[in-house]
């Protein structure tokens, strides 16, 4: 059953076709890695699905429930709401506002109380937001994020961060979770550790998983199928083994064979 | 017992109560003299000002050199209804009036401009704060340049210090709720802020609506405690003004408006002796002051009591150390 289908999505800026006719389709419950070469795309196909550019043409649509939604003409806030998040290349933390603020900002969306009650501090708020609060400090502790949620988000170390910036993707409540490189910076026990946990997140959230990822021993490991990106056009689809046993990849990562006769 | 008295609410309660009795109290007793009750008015009305511009400039981001447009339609606007029905039910009407005129302004320039980011968006509505004051100077209602003449005092310090207070209870309430923190991430990211589901459309406007509201009610009390308004009052400098008080206490801290504006009235009052070197010594501190600290008084923390006893064990720690 799929939960997000692309078809023939491109983008252009000016004459640079940054995304070019792409078809995608994830399947419920699937992790799926997107892969490619350095300026392939990737991120721009992000930033199509989750409403910061507007694509040139092709649509998107969100399948969830029995109804589905088309994405490509919304903005990054009902498609959130919708039920799809993301994290960022480069970490984009509310940084002057503590780990326990990150989360609870994410989970507004949701909130019932209204601008009277804010106001003037009726039951409604107090009773919602020590909701908010024990709801944020679940999601917290999974991560082990917990004991810091009174730190400001630019105290962290690096790796938290980076694993804070997931806990808010989470606290939103997505079917559909977007992630652009999240081992990025990580050494290889970090690395191992995070794709352990992505793995744990995607079975106990019941998430739809899509990442973008250099590091191939992470999307070898738990991508159940991967896209290639290259020059802003699919070009293979497959397995992990598939993947790495394609002609036009390796041709895509390393160039192409010079034939000395 | 212990329980009531430890809650919040009673504390803040308590400390409201005490500080309007404490006032109303060396006002009867004559120690408060006109010339401070001046004072006294100008810091309730700079508090009410700060805070209202700080919940645009310093939470939500958003960068306004037209706060004291706002003002002047609260202004006229209970000037206007005050002198047709001069009673004190009709400075209210009037004040209301002025606040939610100010705030649908707000929205009605809000909605278009606040698309622009940063210095595009201070030009917008430098250019808004302008046009509202052409438009006051040419109506027939305000009596253009010659402005507006109201003959009966109505604000006294109670209706002073409730909408003080008010203004600055409902400011800080808000910003402690999750709408609050919706405005403060879009300040902080506002790319994230979307990709978390914040429309920050909404909330730009909602907060730049509730400034224009607060700012409407400045305005309102600013012409009846004054008697005499003109489109002049209101111009450019005005805006810059309670900028300035923002920025002096510090960006994002409510407190830090607070006492700003005291002090900068306190300043400019007790310099009022010397009138030609007044503005040169005025600057000559505003300019020290953010070199040494940069951020405002207060950055963007809050005076709370932990804060204090944080100050007074570093005192003591000073103290013990030289005993």
């Amino acid at each position: 059953m799929p939960i997000l289908k692309v078809n023939k999505l491109t983008k252009a800026f000016g004459g640079l076709m940054a995304v070019s006719n792409v078809n995608l389709e994830l399947n419920q419950g699937e992790l799926v890695g997107l892969i490619g070469p350095n300026g392939a795309g990737k991120t721009t196909v992000f930033n199509l699905l989750t409403g910061i550019y507007v694509p040139t043409s092709g649509t998107i649509t969100l399948f969830q429930d029995n109804n589905q939604t088309q994405l490509q003409c919304l903005k990054p806030y009902t498609i959130c709401k919708a039920g799809v998040a993301r994290t960022f290349q480069n970490i984009r933390l509310f940084k002057d506002l503590t780990v326990l603020d990150n989360v609870r900002i994410a989970m507004h969306k949701n909130l019932d109380y209204g601008l009277f009650a804010s106001l003037f501090h009726t039951k409604a708020y107090s009773e919602e937001e020590n909701q908010l609060i024990e709801k944020s400090l679940e999601l917290l502790k999974i991560l082990k994020l917990h004991h810091k949620k009174d730190e400001l988000a630019r105290n962290l170390p690096y790796g938290e961060q980076r694993h804070l910036e997931i806990v808010r993707a989470l606290a939103a409540n997505p079917s559909l979770l977007l992630l652009d490189e999240p081992a990025a910076g990580m050494n290889p026990a970090e690395t191992a550790n995070l794709t352990e946990m992505i793995g744990w997140i995607r079975k106990n959230f019941n998430l739809t998983i899509l990442l973008i990822e250099h590091d191939m021993s992470l999307v070898m490991k738990i991508c159940e199928r991967i896209y290639v990106l290259d020059y802003g056009m699919v070009i293979a689809e497959g397995t992990p083994s598939e993947i790495k046993a394609n002609k036009r990849v390796i041709e895509a990562y390393l160039g192409e064979e010079v034939n000395h006769a | 017992m212990q329980k009531l008295l430890g809650s919040n609410f009673l504390k803040k309660a308590i400390f409201l109560a005490a500080t309007f009795g404490l006032v109303q109290l060396l006002i009867v007793t004559g120690v408060i003299n006109p010339f401070i009750m001046d004072t006294l008015t100008t810091i309730c009305i700079n508090i009410i000002l700060a805070v209202s511009l700080n919940l645009i400039t310093g939470f939500t981001g958003q960068f306004s050199l037209g706060h004291a447009g706002f003002m002047s339609i609260g202004a006229y606007t209970c000037t206007i209804i005050t002198l047709r029905v001069p009673t004190t039910l009709g400075f209210i009407t009037g004040l209301l009036a002025g606040a939610i005129l100010a705030a649908l302004v707000g929205a009605v320039v809000g909605l278009p401009t606040l698309r622009l980011r940063g210095d595009y968006l201070a030009i917008a509505t430098l250019g808004m704060a302008e046009i509202i004051r052409i438009i006051f100077l040419n109506l027939d209602i305000t009596n253009g340049a010659a402005g507006l003449f109201n003959n009966n005092q109505y604000v006294n310090w109670f209706w002073l210090f409730l909408f003080t207070a008010g203004t600055v209870v409902l400011i800080s309430n808000f910003i402690k709720s999750s709408h609050g923190r919706a405005c403060i991430s879009i300040r902080e990211d506002e790319i994230a802020a979307e990709a978390v589901g914040i429309n920050s459309t909404k909330y730009k406007v909602t907060a730049f609506v509730m400034g224009a509201f607060f700012a409407g009610i400045a305005g309102s009390m600013h012409s009846s405690y004054f008697y005499f308004i003109k489109p002049d009052l209101f111009g450019f400098l005005k805006s810059i003004n309670i900028l300035v008080i923002v920025v002096f206490g510090g960006l994002g801290s409510i407190s830090g408006s607070i006492i700003a504006a005291i002090l900068l009235a306190l300043i400019s009052t007790s310099l009022q002796s010397i009138p030609e070197l007044q503005m040169v010594i005025y600057a000559a501190m505003l300019i020290t002051i953010m070199l040494f600290r940069p951020q405002g008084l207060m950055g963007s923390k809050e005076l709370s009591l932990s804060l204090f006893k944080k100050w007074s064990s570093l005192i003591h720690r000073k103290n013990g150390g030289e005993a």
